[in-house]
């Protein structure tokens, strides 16, 4: 970034260096696989679970160095595997054999094995002679350091999970909305479930060398939380999750491409969580704005009602249905929210009221009919 | 009566971390009867339901559906589970819950297709709810909730029914149309067992009552064991209102 009007064909050049491309890919099938995955997590309520998960897989990857001197990625993913699985399986031994909920399993689980692994690491630096350089990098990420074959072997375990998503979707989808009932009707519950726990492990143990074990749980749930306020169907939600998810890689990986020292995982999940974010207030289905400006069409639309009525019951009183008022007095019957300058310009473009004078409004006839009709169904509810 | 029996349960035993849930509980449910479970709060009437359909695990005892365990019969088997235990805000429609009901028998792997959709608006129209097929299920009303569980059971065909408090906090709709749809179940010779708390109106919707409270009190038809001595056995002296309305009926 040293020219800010930049190069076009430096910035095609980078966009397009095989380094940039087998991280953008890499990070973008992990996104997917991740997004895709939280689904069931999030709607089984089982997001602490990624967490525990990841910061579990911390002692295992230190000890497979330990015990065997290797840094391959597959030695490594399979010490992550055992230890997360481990963590999982203890935080579910304690809420079932003792009376503390899952929550606060979680948390002493997550902490143990996360302080073991801190632990360990820093035990290995000390260590003379050891090449135990890039181990830290399964803490924060680093995506640069995704090799072909990694993206390869990530794509292969990405096919695999989408094959068996898409087999048994309906009883995956049954088991997440009432596993008792699924049991009832003889369905494996327990097998489906390992199904989706063994998958979930899966991606989040190839997703901590790009995302790292602190920040790989976000990659789990973020993607399904943006994708729940686009959607009221569950096989659309897990869709655009794995939509989120693979653009939020993709454009992590860019954009830590692009300026110098921007570290890829976090430049991830950054854009991964602000999306979540910005779809609770922008999402089509259940955005907040959304919900913000119906709300406030209702109310505007109630306060127009209430003019018009107030206007006709004033002019009743006088005996002339088309007798003009000032807007001091149709205030005074308002409630005190109601801006009622607003309300009669609305009216005045609906031909509802006119201005007989300046500040001075009276109902024209189609106004008279429409409050008519207003009153007479406010009476029918009474 | 039709004496093939339909559920017959005998010395089933269900602990909580050692705390005996349900003791020693026999019954036996013939098939073609109306049944309500009763008894007081933590009596174990819903773990008594849930052992029964082996979802809790059993210290000891057996259950025999039809003569036979309960993992030959689980097609012939249907469970209308209290509305509660499921997240509504699960993004799905009405029709997709109901058509869960059809999961097992349309097999692994295949789709449901029109046939099936077809069966699942015929289970809704049943209990009044077809305009509601496409509605998100979080838009429901807790009596509309319990019509689309009562519709996904339905469409299992299954000859034997068990609703975990399916009166609970419903409208007077609703209520109608489970009776109604109770009634013709018993004309269907459908066996149907209800966890109820409700105990006026086990004489008018029930003709077979069980009381249980740990242990089973009293298992029978409803003018037989629908008494004051059983009820104080169940329910302790809790039962004032009910005596009093026993006494006036009788005045």
């Amino acid at each position: 970034m040293r020219d800010p009007t930049g190069d076009a064909a430096t910035l095609w050049n980078i966009l397009t260096s095989p380094t940039l491309l087998t991280v953008a890919a890499g990070a973008a099938v992990l996104g997917a696989l991740s997004g895709t995955l939280g689904c069931f997590a999030v709607m089984r309520r089982q997001s602490l679970v990624g967490d525990a998960v990841s910061h579990a897989a911390l002692p295992g990857i230190a000890l497979v160095f330990l015990l065997t001197g290797t840094k391959s990625s597959l030695g490594l993913l399979i010490g992550a595997g055992i230890a997360g699985w481990l963590g999982m399986l203890a935080v579910l031994a304690i809420t079932r054999t003792t009376r503390i909920p899952d929550d606060t399993a979680l948390g002493v689980i997550l902490a143990t094995f996360f302080g073991l692994g801190l632990m360990l690491l820093t035990f290995i630096q000390k260590i003379p002679d050891a090449n135990q350089a890039g181990l830290d990098t399964y803490l924060f990420g680093q995506a640069a350091t995704l090799l072909r074959e990694d993206v390869m072997l990530v794509s292969g375990a990405a096919c695999v999970a989408f094959g068996l998503l898409g087999l048994f979707w309906k009883e995956l989808k049954l088991v997440t909305f009432d596993r008792e009932y699924a049991r009832t009707v003889g369905f494996p519950v327990h097998g489906l479930e390992m199904l989706l726990t063994v998958l979930l492990v899966g991606a989040i143990v190839l997703g901590l060398r790009t995302v790292g074990v602190v920040l790989m749980s976000a990659m789990v749930v973020a993607p399904a939380a943006a994708a729940r306020q686009w959607t009221n169907r569950f096989s659309r939600m897990v869709l655009l999750a794995g939509v989120f998810g693979g653009l939020a890689g993709t454009a992590g990986a860019i954009a830590s491409s692009l300026v110098r020292h921007l570290p890829t995982g976090p430049m991830i999940v950054l854009i991964a969580t602000g999306w979540a974010i910005a779809s609770l207030f922008i999402g089509s289905a259940h955005g907040l704005a959304w919900r913000w400006l119906r709300m406030r069409l209702l109310q505007r639309k109630l306060a127009e009602e209430a003019v018009l009525v107030n206007l006709y019951e004033l002019a009743e009183a006088h005996g002339d249905l088309e007798h003009p008022h000032g807007e001091g007095a149709i205030k005074a019957l308002s409630p005190p929210n109601v801006s009622v300058p607003k309300a009669l310009q609305v009216l005045k473009k609906q031909q509802l009221v006119r201005e007989s004078a300046k500040g001075t409004w009276a109902l024209t006839d189609k106004g008279i009919a429409e409050a008519r009709n207003l009153r007479s169904k406010e009476g029918g509810k009474a | 009566m039709n004496q093939t029996i339909a559920v017959e349960v005998s010395d089933l035993t269900v602990a909580y971390q050692s705390k005996p849930v349900l003791w020693d509980v026999d019954l036996i449910v013939p098939q073609g009867v109306l049944m309500a479970i009763v008894g007081p709060n933590g009596a174990g009437k819903t773990t008594l339901l849930k052992a029964i359909l082996g979802l809790v695990p059993v210290a000891a005892g057996q259950v025999r559906i039809f003569g036979k365990s309960l993992a030959e019969q689980r097609h012939l088997v249907s469970y209308v589970p209290q509305r509660g235990s499921v997240d509504w805000d699960f993004p799905t429609t009405v029709l997709d819950v109901v058509l869960m009901g059809l999961y097992r028998s349309i097999g692994w792997i295949r789709r449901p297709n029109k046939e099936h959709r077809r069966k699942a608006l015929e289970a809704l129209e049943k209990v009044g709810m077809a305009a509601f097929a496409h509605r998100q299920i979080s838009q429901l009303s807790g009596g509309q909730q319990q019509r689309v569980f009562l519709a996904r059971a339905l469409v299992q065909q299954a000859e034997l029914f068990f609703m975990d408090e399916p009166f609970q906090g419903v409208d007077a709709t609703t209520e109608r149309a489970i009776i109604a749809l109770l009634q013709e179940l018993r004309s269907k010779q459908k066996t149907v067992v209800v966890v109820h708390h409700d105990l006026q109106t086990v004489p008018e919707y029930f003709d077979w009552v069980t009381l249980i409270n740990v242990r089973r009190i009293a298992c029978g038809p409803v003018q037989e064991v629908f008494t004051e001595k059983n009820l104080r056995a169940a329910y302790g002296g809790r039962i004032a209102f009910f005596v009093e309305r026993q006494a006036e009926g009788q005045k």
